[in-house]
């Protein structure tokens, strides 16, 4: 199958800048309540608005090796990125996931993430992919970041939700 | 068809023709693999016989029950409280104290708001007061659950419980994922006022002991709810033999429809008891100063009830019947034996309940370690076997047995032991993917 490519279970066995850190301007716990999977994930900007860059993002996922995988990959496009960046892949992520196969993704945009492109033919398996990307978008919000001009994460996680 | 003296599993000729009953398992899925599906805990699919029985209602009798005097108002009536008949005489009740809901949920939901709607001024005027003492609820009273509820089992007393100002207890759970009746007499005291606990456990197929639990709660004066929803479908049950005072089941898990679900209560419980949904039906006089309600059970059916659901339920009574409860469970129960002992080859693999088949039903929940149960499922899923992941609504279970979720196959009277291959041998392919070792 398609789904669990080489490189989302590395990923996914040795995640990337996984761990709490300090220090953070906001931290948000995410949990899909269909799994039980809880995403807990920091933020440290450096500067104002969309230009402050993403000094730090720490996380402690529980979860599947989608979005175990997924938050590892989240942290490696983000650190060191610009808000406005950041939120460019968040996009283009969330883009790829919800087309159903049809968009592949491009490397550019979202680096190891084009490796979750078969995840997009499996629609309950989406919101696994994007808890840790929700999770960020959220932590921006609280950031004080205003995120209104890109479309919301949080509609699109109850459209793949199934409820228990 | 073989002979068969003793209550014992379907020969490979009797589940051929009863899986010709059910056109769904003909499908495949992912790209051409047949479908194994051993999901019927979350809801059963349905023969022939019941799809039949809906259509005949809609095509034939349709018309809104209990109103209206043309001949299909007469007639549609007639399925209906004929539909009630049949499902009462299935679980050994009197017809008049089978009510039916949309779901268990609601059955359940009717139960604890009787309690929070007791409280009003008058409610429970005319009630022998004794009576009304046992609908009284409030701070210094409890209510007990047990770990090991579904949500729907479990959220409606814990909500009552906010509303009345009553404490909420619980029964725990043994490693083995059996009730710990150790402290029963210190959980249920002279302050419970309801008991409610699930006949058998959806994730770790458990058998709870009723009686035990029954004549605790008789002996301290509390009520007792029965979540029967995973053992109507599975095992032959008795309302008066398990001497509970409320039991809920829903439809779809056994074979029937969807949106229709049954309470059954003792009847004089049910008459001293408010109405939860009001409207339509549920009335006996109706004036802009106030309304006097019907006797049950139509003072808890209001507005027009899932008539074609009710006689599609009832067809799939029928159905069970006609194959006979004890074959079901016995089949059941070979299945449950062999995927057990499938499982316990596999020391990668670790069931979540008890490993043996006693008192045990067929729901089949485990975990490999080091595999996220959604991962285990999709492995699963991809060679066409449907199973169900996650925390299956009961997170408190999952926590107690200190798992965030598991992976959960359970069975149906159609199901095979060719099937309980497929899922171990697919099974097998998991530690590869994930480098498991094994």
């Amino acid at each position: 199958m398609d789904l669990y490519q080489e490189i989302i279970l590395e990923h996914s066995k040795r995640p990337h800048h996984a761990g709490l850190r300090e220090p953070f301007n906001a931290q948000v716990r995410h949990i899909n309540p269909t799994c039980g999977d809880e995403c807990t994930l920091r933020v440290q900007l450096r500067g104002e608005g969309r230009s402050a860059v993403v000094a730090d993002l720490s996380y402690d996922a529980i979860g599947c090796a989608i979005s175990t995988a997924s938050a590892s990959v989240l942290a490696d496009e983000v650190i060191g990125h610009s808000v406005e960046e950041a939120l460019t892949s968040f996009e283009a992520m969330r883009r790829m996931l919800t087309s159903k196969g049809a968009d592949t993704g491009d490397e550019e945009e979202i680096g190891d993430g084009v490796a979750f492109a078969g995840v997009s033919k499996y629609p309950a398996r989406v919101k696994c992919a994007l808890l840790g990307w929700a999770a960020f978008k959220d932590a921006l919000a609280q950031a004080g970041i205003d995120i209104s001009a890109t479309t919301t994460s949080t509609t699109l996680a109850s459209d793949t939700m199934e409820i228990s | 068809m073989t002979e068969v003296t003793l209550a014992g599993a379907f020969t490979t000729q009797e589940s051929a023709a009863i899986r010709g009953d059910f056109a769904i398992l003909s499908r495949s899925v992912r790209g051409g693999k047949p479908l194994v599906y051993l999901d019927s805990g979350a809801t059963s699919h349905k023969p022939r016989q019941v799809l039949d029985a809906e259509r005949a209602f809609y095509e034939q009798h349709n018309s809104a029950v209990h109103r209206g005097a043309h001949q299909l108002a007469e007639e549609a009536t007639d399925a209906f409280e004929s539909a009630r008949e049949t499902i009462a005489r299935f679980i050994g009740a009197p017809t008049r104290e089978v009510v039916f809901t949309k779901n268990a949920t609601e059955a359940l939901n009717l139960v604890a708001y009787a309690f929070s709607n007791a409280a009003a001024a008058g409610a429970m005027d005319g009630v022998d007061p004794a009576l009304a003492a046992r609908f009284a609820l409030g701070v210094g009273d409890e209510i007990v659950i047990t770990e090991m509820e579904h949500h729907a089992n479990l959220v409606p007393w814990q909500e009552l419980a906010r509303r009345s100002g009553a404490t909420l207890r619980w029964i725990g759970l043994t490693d083995e994922g059996r009730l710990d009746l150790g402290d029963l007499d210190t959980v249920i005291t002279d302050r419970t006022k309801i008991v409610a606990f699930t006949h058998v456990s959806n994730v770790l197929g458990t058998i709870n002991p009723v009686a035990a639990i029954v004549d605790r709660a008789r002996a301290v004066g509390a009520l007792t709810v029965l979540d029967a929803c995973q053992s109507v479908p599975h095992l032959a049950v008795d309302v008066v033999d398990l001497g509970v005072d409320f039991l809920a089941f829903s439809g779809h898990k056994m074979l029937g429809p969807m949106g229709v679900g049954v309470l059954w209560g003792r009847y004089d419980l049910l008459a001293a008891m408010p109405p939860f949904l009001t409207g339509g039906s549920m009335i006996e006089d109706v004036r802009l100063e106030g309304t006097t309600y019907a006797a049950p059970p139509q003072r808890f059916e209001a507005g027009v009830p899932m008539a074609a659901q009710a006689v599609g339920l009832a067809a799939a009574c029928d159905y069970l019947t006609a194959l006979g409860m004890p074959r079901v469970t016995a089949h059941e129960h070979a299945l449950t034996e062999a995927l057990l002992a499938g499982l316990a080859q596999r020391p990668w693999v670790r069931v979540i309940g008890p490993v043996d088949g006693q008192n045990r039903s067929g729901a089949v929940a485990f975990v490999v370690d080091g595999v996220h149960p959604h991962d285990v499922g999709q492995i699963l899923d991809d060679a066409g076997i449907a199973v169900r992941v996650g925390h299956h609504c009961a997170s408190p279970l999952h926590r107690r047995m200190n798992v965030t979720a598991t992976t959960r196959a359970s069975f149906a009277a159609y199901n095979t032991l060719a099937e309980v291959d497929a899922l171990l041998s697919a099974l097998d392919r998991v530690p590869a993917v994930f480098g498991v070792a094994i």
